[in-house]
């Protein structure tokens, strides 16, 4: 019996093998570098090993042999856009990550006790939520570029265990960051069994586990469709539940809520990224010819989110909370670029993450700021005359909400036209319709909270703002940035999409 | 026999599990019945392995293995948190987060 070496790949993989280096070597820096200089090292290891994926990303994105690990892994166009979104957005996430105290000095104290005030008093400060992120990040660039069932599977499980353990870290109240890690790991182990279980009935129905062998399945025909009709939906569910659409929605408040801030705003931009990315993948390429099975079900659950997202942010009195439903409504609006299932809707769909995550980051990055001496204040009515208080932080907070509402020159607008305009294309009037109707809704509150915050006097509460060291106001200022550019001249990107976004089958 | 009665008591496994996540309220409990789910999930991948005659459902099943136990690892260290800061593992006792 030979022995047949499987071939690599490596230069193909090499953004995802450098992050885990780099990982690994943020744990080792725990165990033998010095205390005081941890956050340091940490924070260069970890932004070295972004930024080299990054470069590394560049170097091969017209690499001409485009399946790696015996195509476990493909790396075609959309590929290479979704991760190198990722991982810009992982970047400027980092520097929130890195910025201020927003983790707990000793996340296995019991909150209160005197070995908490001790770890406080001592200046300890977890240094652990670098290599997480890094290990987090990895297995998002690992999951929209999965070719089979196993390395989805293995990427999905690689991108969430990490994130559950951050969701748990905050240091100002603990109770309730505790809580929503419980909550986001028991709602996402369950949602991930469903997945499992779906992508069982995918393998039983085409007898692979690759997506080329499950597409042959579909398209030949002959099969047994009972089987199919499970794989697809149970698939679907895990998936679903990953981006929060309704009915798969109710962890996202209470995780956005509860995580640490800079948690918050990495997980709600780049889990999105990767989420949608994956997918784009298995509905564009794996499920396209049995679309008379899913389009009808996903254009349900696409006009049931939008409109219950932008209904129930309406009364929301959390900032975060309602950036949560905001972010539900958002998911909703993606939905329908699934939906269009044409290259405009790719292209769109692709624009549009880019576009969402960075003023996502952005707009967590400002509630990051606003601060009473008992940590960040949440409470919609105590931000009420922010203008007045700190222009720059109400100001880009305004820029944000209005490039989530969907407002001409921010890359909202481009985003939510472009995508509405791919779905119209496809004939879903109905979803472009409530994508419409939602839109207006959200634009609604958004435009509540900006006159909340420049046209109402402010109470004296003791909420101030906090003056933004040079991370937080680099991450604000470079969202704030991309956000504008891409509103007024869209037109590079889009056809650097448009060039790029083809799938390989 | 017929592999597909193993379908059949993989489905009625998934299925107590999905029952028992959605009416137990204890977390380990919770936790349980999302491994079930997941062998559940592993028994419909070695039986069709064994019905497709291929091996990759089989080896499919080996990395569900590693996975459910990271994610044992990381599910216990929250439960285990939680339990010590409220005396309690009840998913109903954790409601802090509702407006």
């Amino acid at each position: 019996m030979t022995f047949t070496a499987p071939v690599l790949s490596y230069s193909l993989l090499s953004p995802m093998l450098f992050l885990l280096a780099g990982a690994l070597i943020g744990v080792l820096v725990e165990a033998f570098v010095s205390k005081a200089a941890r956050p340091a090292v940490q924070l260069t290891v970890t932004l070295g090993a972004l930024l080299l994926a990054l470069m590394q990303l560049w170097q091969i994105r017209g690499e001409q042999s485009l399946t790696a690990a015996m195509g476990s892994v493909v790396f075609d166009g959309p590929a290479a856009l979704l991760q190198a979104s990722i991982l810009i957005i992982a970047m400027i996430s980092v520097f929130l990550i890195a910025d201020g105290e927003h983790f707990a000095a000793l996340p296995a104290a019991l909150p209160g006790s005197e070995e908490e005030r001790q770890a406080i008093q001592s200046g300890n400060q977890i240094t652990e939520v670098y290599p997480l992120t890094l290990f987090a990040v990895a297995g998002m660039l690992l999951f929209p570029v999965a070719n089979d069932l196993i390395t989805l599977f293995v990427a999905l499980e690689m991108l969430s265990l990490p994130l559950y353990l951050m969701a748990g870290l905050s240091r100002r109240r603990r109770l309730a960051s505790q809580e929503a890690a419980l909550k986001y790991f028991l709602l996402g182990a369950f949602s991930s069994a469903f997945f499992l279980f779906g992508a069982a009935y995918l393998y039983g129905f085409s007898g692979s586990i690759s997506f080329s062998g499950i597409r042959q399945g579909i398209v030949g025909g002959g099969g047994n469709d009972v089987l199919l009709l499970i794989g697809i939906a149970f698939l679907s569910i895990g998936l679903l539940f990953k981006v929060g659409a309704v009915p798969f929605h109710a962890w996202s408040p209470d995780v956005y809520q509860g995580a640490p801030t800079p948690v918050t705003a990495f997980m709600a931009a780049a889990t999105k990224i990767a989420a949608f990315g994956a997918m784009l993948r298995i509905y564009y390429t794996v499920f396209a010819n049995a679309q008379w099975s899913w389009t009808p079900v996903l254009s349900g659950i696409a006009i049931v989110t939008m409109l219950l997202g932008s209904l129930v942010a309406i009364t929301q009195r959390d900032v975060k909370r309602m950036l949560a439903y905001s972010s539900i409504a958002h998911a909703g609006f993606l939905l329908s670029g699934v939906i269009a299932l044409n290259k405009a809707g790719l292209d769109a769909t692709i624009f549009y993450l880019f576009a969402y995550g960075i003023a996502t980051v952005g707009a967590f990055a400002v509630v990051t700021l606003v601060r009473d001496s008992s940590g960040e204040v949440t409470d919609l009515n105590r931000w009420r005359g922010l203008g007045k208080r700190s222009p720059f932080a109400a100001t880009s907070f305004a820029l944000f909400l209005l490039a989530f509402a969907g407002i001409p020159l921010t890359s909202g607008f481009i985003g939510k036209f472009s995508i509405f305009s791919a779905a119209y294309e496809s004939g879903a009037k109905g979803v472009v319709l409530a994508g419409v109707l939602s839109s207006a809704i959200a634009a609604f509150f958004y435009i509540r909270v900006i006159v909340l915050m420049f046209f109402t006097d402010a109470t004296e509460d003791g909420t101030s703002v906090e003056i933004p060291s040079i991370l937080t106001r680099a991450t604000v200022v470079i969202a704030a940035v991309i956000t504008v550019a891409l509103g007024v001249y869209p037109a590079p990107l889009l056809n650097f999409i448009t060039d790029l976004a083809i799938f390989i089958r | 026999m017929d592999a597909s009665n193993y379908l059949y008591i993989s489905a009625l496994l998934f299925t107590i599990g999905a029952v028992g996540v959605v009416v137990r309220r204890n977390a380990i409990v919770v936790f349980m019945c999302i491994e079930l789910m997941l062998n559940a999930a592993n028994l419909s991948f070695v039986t069709f392995s064994r019905i497709n005659g291929d091996l990759n459902g089989q080896v499919m099943a080996f990395f569900t293995m590693v996975v459910a136990a990271c994610e044992v690892v990381v599910g216990l260290a929250i439960i285990v948190t939680i339990y010590r800061s409220r005396r309690s593992a009840s998913v109903d006792d954790a409601s802090l987060l509702k407006r």
